[in-house]
């Protein structure tokens, strides 16, 4: 019996967790970003390393490091919010008029849980992101990659502790990241 | 030999006396062929920083012009570029970013080049080519001319180029408040790790334009000025010297290269800065100390953003960077930016310095994003037909240059226009372009070497 209790913890966690990166997927596309500000933890991390074409065996250096090096985004809740800010300025030409967003989250997998499903207070879980931009007339972007998230439960909601984005580009195709992953 | 009065580009699609450029420069495909040849394999292209390649076999792949070019360092601790193409069959020899290797085989024939370009191995070298094949005549193609200076790595493909050193001109002075430490220690600075790379629909001389000194764009960052996010928290930067200093314009008419500079005044030490920090602000203070005590009247410049004909960018001061305008068709470009810090500065001001970087410049970067938008569909707007016949103005201060500039016993070298007051000049703008016509119209260094010509 305890076993299928835990299946289904587990279970509706993963359910929970995957409307959860859903709602907020809502909230970008949307454009509700100072409700999408208030998903994050104080403490979030925001982390987009860039990415090197390297030999095999120094698969290491493929990634620029967290904290050490320059990458996409590196940043805390600080930056986050003034880049809110920096769009509803209704100035910030990049996008402004605004962009059309549109993402597409999928493959959603829980990696980890603490303490555990039971009565998870933190979980790390990964998944695939299809953002598609088009913006004034015929400029589309389409970037695709995936990410990893640690979720963390306050007060009975999930709120984002750490996002790390892994683009799969290596030079940027896209004119500027104006936007959330 | 005087250079002929009116030719296509001086005079012509670029009439700079009139503060008059044609469309057709930025927007022209066959005028885009013709700089590839006339600009980019004569010009000095910036091609890394020697911190990138510190060990034997180190190599870390750049570009100049269109092309991919190696940058690496041979067994022998000797630095080359060489061109990223095999002499069999044109194949890339190296596909990766960076890393350390002992040879280059190209993946298509499998011949092989040492880190010093020689071509060491050729399969079938007895059986297909009989032994004849004279190897020492194929190795990798390497450039002209290199210079390393201050740790930055330049080339040229012309061997008839000046050397770097010539080139630069008095505009070193400038390069250096990039390249030298805060406190004013020559050398002094590293690139951090990872270059940001990506493309942006418009002509390389957009952005090249832009930070040779046009400083009429407040508008463009308007948001970023009232979201704040300058290492003290208000602004884009942090900009005390503008209200204290002399805000100047500086150009190397014979050179082609261009810069921004703030002079404080002689009594006045630097307003202190970067008070998000106390570390980093007693960082900087004390560097500013240091830095007047050292250089004297020099230690009162400051720089601004800047342009070393054709293709690099200086940003002297935080965001602390270089960055490369790599042509790639006359519609778009592609931007690498390397981002310098005082190699001996302590963690907690390296930190700092990154994230602010991160946060201003790059596509992410909440001032970049807008200059970008605004080259992006300048470039968009000028390519129709009716479009094309009308020129862009350069007007601004025409006639208003100042040589032998100086301010409170401190000379300028350069041509100098003060901007405290007009606030603003595209003076610079016109010295870019002025340049970039006479490297169309010129056929030979002969031409362009202008300052060997002076009695």
């Amino acid at each position: 019996m305890a076993d299928q209790r835990e299946a289904m913890a587990q279970l509706f966690l993963e359910r929970d967790v995957e409307n959860f990166l859903y709602h907020e997927a809502e909230l970008l596309d949307e454009r509700r970003y100072e409700e999408w500000l208030d998903l994050l933890a104080d403490d979030v991390r925001y982390w987009m390393p860039m990415r090197r074409n390297v030999k095999l065996g120094e698969l290491e250096r493929e990634f620029t490091r967290e904290g050490q090096d320059v990458n996409w985004f590196d940043e805390g809740k600080d930056t986050l919010e003034r880049r809110v800010q920096q769009i509803l300025t209704g100035v910030h030409w990049a996008e402004e008029p605004l962009s059309r967003i549109c993402h597409m989250i999928s493959n959603v997998q829980l990696l980890a849980v603490t303490p555990s499903v039971l009565e998870p207070a933190d979980v790390t879980v990964k998944s695939r992101f299809l953002i598609y931009r088009n913006r004034v007339e015929t400029e589309t972007d389409i970037l695709v990659g995936k990410r990893e998230d640690g979720l963390r439960r306050v007060d009975g909601h999930w709120k984002i502790s750490r996002r790390k984005v892994v683009l799969d580009q290596s030079v940027l195709l896209s004119k500027n990241l104006t936007f959330f992953f | 030999m005087a250079i002929a009065g009116k030719r296509r580009y001086t005079g012509g699609l670029v009439d700079v006396a009139a503060g008059q450029i044609s469309r057709e420069i930025f927007v022209s495909d066959e005028i885009y062929a013709e700089e590839l040849e006339r600009v980019f394999t004569r010009a000095w292209l910036f091609v890394g920083h020697e911190s990138q390649i510190p060990k034997p076999g180190d190599y870390f792949v750049s570009g100049m012009g269109e092309e991919s070019v190696i940058l690496c360092r041979d067994r022998e601790d000797r630095v080359h570029v060489f061109l990223n193409s095999c002499r069999h069959r044109g194949m890339k020899v190296c596909r990766y970013d960076e890393g350390n290797t002992p040879v280059f085989t190209c993946p298509y024939h499998g011949w092989s080049y040492a880190t010093d370009g020689k071509l060491v191995g050729v399969p079938y070298f007895r059986e297909a080519y009989h032994s004849k094949l004279d190897r020492s005549q194929f190795g990798l193609v390497e450039v002209a001319q290199l210079e390393i200076y201050k740790g930055t790595v330049w080339a040229t493909w012309d061997p008839s180029a000046p050397s770097f050193l010539e080139y630069l001109g008095e505009f070193r002075r400038y390069l250096d408040l990039a390249l030298d430490a805060w406190d004013g220690r020559e050398g002094g600075t590293e690139v951090l790790g990872g270059v940001q790379k990506w493309l942006i629909p418009c002509n390389w001389k957009f952005p090249a334009e832009n930070f040779s000194g046009d400083s009429y764009h407040n508008i463009s960052h308007r948001s970023v000025d009232l979201v704040g996010i300058g290492p003290s928290g208000s602004g884009r930067r942090d900009m005390r010297e503008r209200l204290i200093g002399r805000r100047l314009q500086i150009c190397f008419p014979d050179r082609g290269h261009q810069t921004g500079a703030y002079v404080l005044p002689n009594e006045e030490p630097t307003p202190p800065a970067y008070q998000h920090s106390p570390v980093v602000s007693e960082y900087f203070r004390r560097c500013e100390e240091q830095r007047r005590e050292r250089l004297g009247a020099w230690g009162r410049v400051t720089g601004a953003p800047g342009e070393l004909f054709p293709n690099t960018a200086l940003h002297p001061r935080q965001p602390r960077s270089i960055a490369v305008w790599h042509p790639r068709g006359a519609h778009r470009t592609e931007v690498w930016r390397w981002y310098l810090v005082d190699a001996d500065a302590p963690p907690e001001v390296k930190d700092f310095l990154r994230q602010y970087y991160i946060r201003y410049s790059g596509p992410a970067g909440l001032t970049e994003q807008d200059d970008m938008e605004n080259w992006n569909y300048a470039h968009a707007a000028s390519r129709g037909t009716i479009a094309r016949r009308h020129p862009y103005s350069y007007e601004q201060g025409l006639g208003f240059e100042v040589e032998n500039y100086e301010w409170e016993g401190l000379r300028i070298p350069g041509t100098v226009m003060d901007v405290t007051d007009s606030k603003s000049s595209e003076h610079n703008l016109r010295n870019f372009y002025r340049r970039w016509a006479q490297f169309m119209d010129a056929n030979s260094w002969d031409e362009l070497a202008t300052w060997r010509r002076r009695p």
